[in-house]
């Protein structure tokens, strides 16, 4: 008679199991986060960021110790948490990436088309320096409070065309980041997806970015985030430092605003 | 040159909790390039972690750890101050050595 009772316990079990599995699962990955938190290899790319920071590069040999990130020349603590912000000496709202490139390109010499040069990177070949100075900075906003202006006109701007492109169907697919990001509770797979118009969605999303991606072995940034989720929408290639890619960091950044900034994380 | 590690190594109660991240690509061999070339084989063979001079780890490791990998073992005794000197050769004979004090 014991043959039956197999059966009858199982059915139990995945009835009790698919009603709990949603969270369950995102129980599952937050603990998978927080046991790789500890060894979270975006260390490394925080100490090569670090190094490159202080080195003297670039045609006329400095470092980006110069670099004003918004709170002084050189001054990289906190410097993330209130970015994006408009700068006057290049009279545009500029993300840290973008604030990176005019930097080499002012000060360390680089051309424009050196200094953007392999924004993300693959593998041991392709470090991608931008990675990895991105890393360090935002490193050294751990623990500080979001504070993203709108005090200037350009950046109000910005913040609203960021939200007009968030809301924005088109391609193919006739997607906006909305139709993914726009609502409580939705997923891809398994994956659950912040909704980015609420404050607590966009603190959730934009505290952890960068992050090192475990599937696949990079460091990556939150410009990234938004790169790929193009190319999952279908959209034309979107170009780094560009009006559209600062204005949708500038509407996720300023939304998530009073969270306390927790990165670079780990994620799946 | 490879890139550096970082080690951090802390006394807990009489022992000391020695935690390691590496730089390291650990291409286990089996993988295929876009063209469907095999990607060569290169890993970390061989580490060894000293404490004042004295071995207290030694390992032999294949293709199944991780890329970047995380080390994290306990020694008894430690303290503060102390050198805690990391080294690792690699399977092209490449070899990186770190050293940290204990905090």
């Amino acid at each position: 008679m014991n043959t039956w009772r197999g059966p009858a316990a199982l059915f139990t079990l995945a009835l009790a199991s698919s009603a709990l599995a949603q969270d369950t699962t995102s129980d599952e990955i937050a603990k998978y986060r927080a046991v790789l938190q500890e060894g979270n290899p975006a260390e490394l790319w925080e100490l090569r960021g670090a190094d490159l920071w202080q080195q003297k590069r670039g045609p006329r040999q400095v470092s980006l110790q110069g670099c004003d990130l918004g709170l002084g020349a050189g001054v990289v603590k906190g410097a993330y948490a209130q970015l994006p912000r408009y700068f006057p000496d290049a009279d545009r709202v500029q993300d840290l990436e973008t604030r990176l490139v005019w930097c080499m390109v002012r000060q360390q010499g680089y051309t424009e088309a050196e200094a953007k040069r392999n924004p993300f990177g693959d593998g041991n070949e392709h470090k991608s320096d931008l990675e990895a100075l991105t890393a360090y900075v935002a490193s050294e906003s751990r623990g500080v409070k979001m504070d993203v202006s709108l005090r200037h006109p350009k950046e109000l701007e910005a913040y609203r065309l960021g939200e007009a492109l968030f809301f924005f169907r088109a391609g193919t697919h006739d997607f906006a980041c909305a139709t993914c990001h726009g609502e409580d509770g939705k997923r891809i797979r398994l994956q659950e997806l912040p909704n980015l118009t609420t404050a607590n969605g966009a603190q959730k999303a934009y505290t952890t970015w960068p992050a090192y991606r475990v599937s696949q072995g990079e460091l990556r940034t939150f410009e990234w985030r938004l790169y790929d989720c193009f190319r999952q929408q279908r959209f034309p290639e979107l170009v780094l430092d560009s009006d559209v890619a600062i204005a949708l960091t500038m509407y996720v950044a300023r939304n998530a605003n009073g969270a306390s900034f927790d990165a670079p994380a780990i994620k799946r | 040159m490879p890139d550096p590690m970082k080690i951090r190594a802390t006394l807990v109660g009489d022992s000391t909790e020695v935690k390691v991240l590496m730089s390291h690509e650990m291409e286990s061999g089996q993988r295929k390039d876009a063209q469907g070339q095999p990607i060569p084989a290169w890993f970390i063979q061989v580490v060894t972690v000293t404490w004042n001079d004295k071995t207290v780890l030694s390992a032999q490791w294949g293709t199944a750890v991780s890329k970047n990998p995380f080390l994290s073992f306990k020694f008894k005794g430690g303290a503060k101050g102390d050198r805690i000197m990391v080294t690792w050769t690699d399977s092209r004979g490449d070899t990186r050595t770190d050293v940290a004090s204990v905090a």
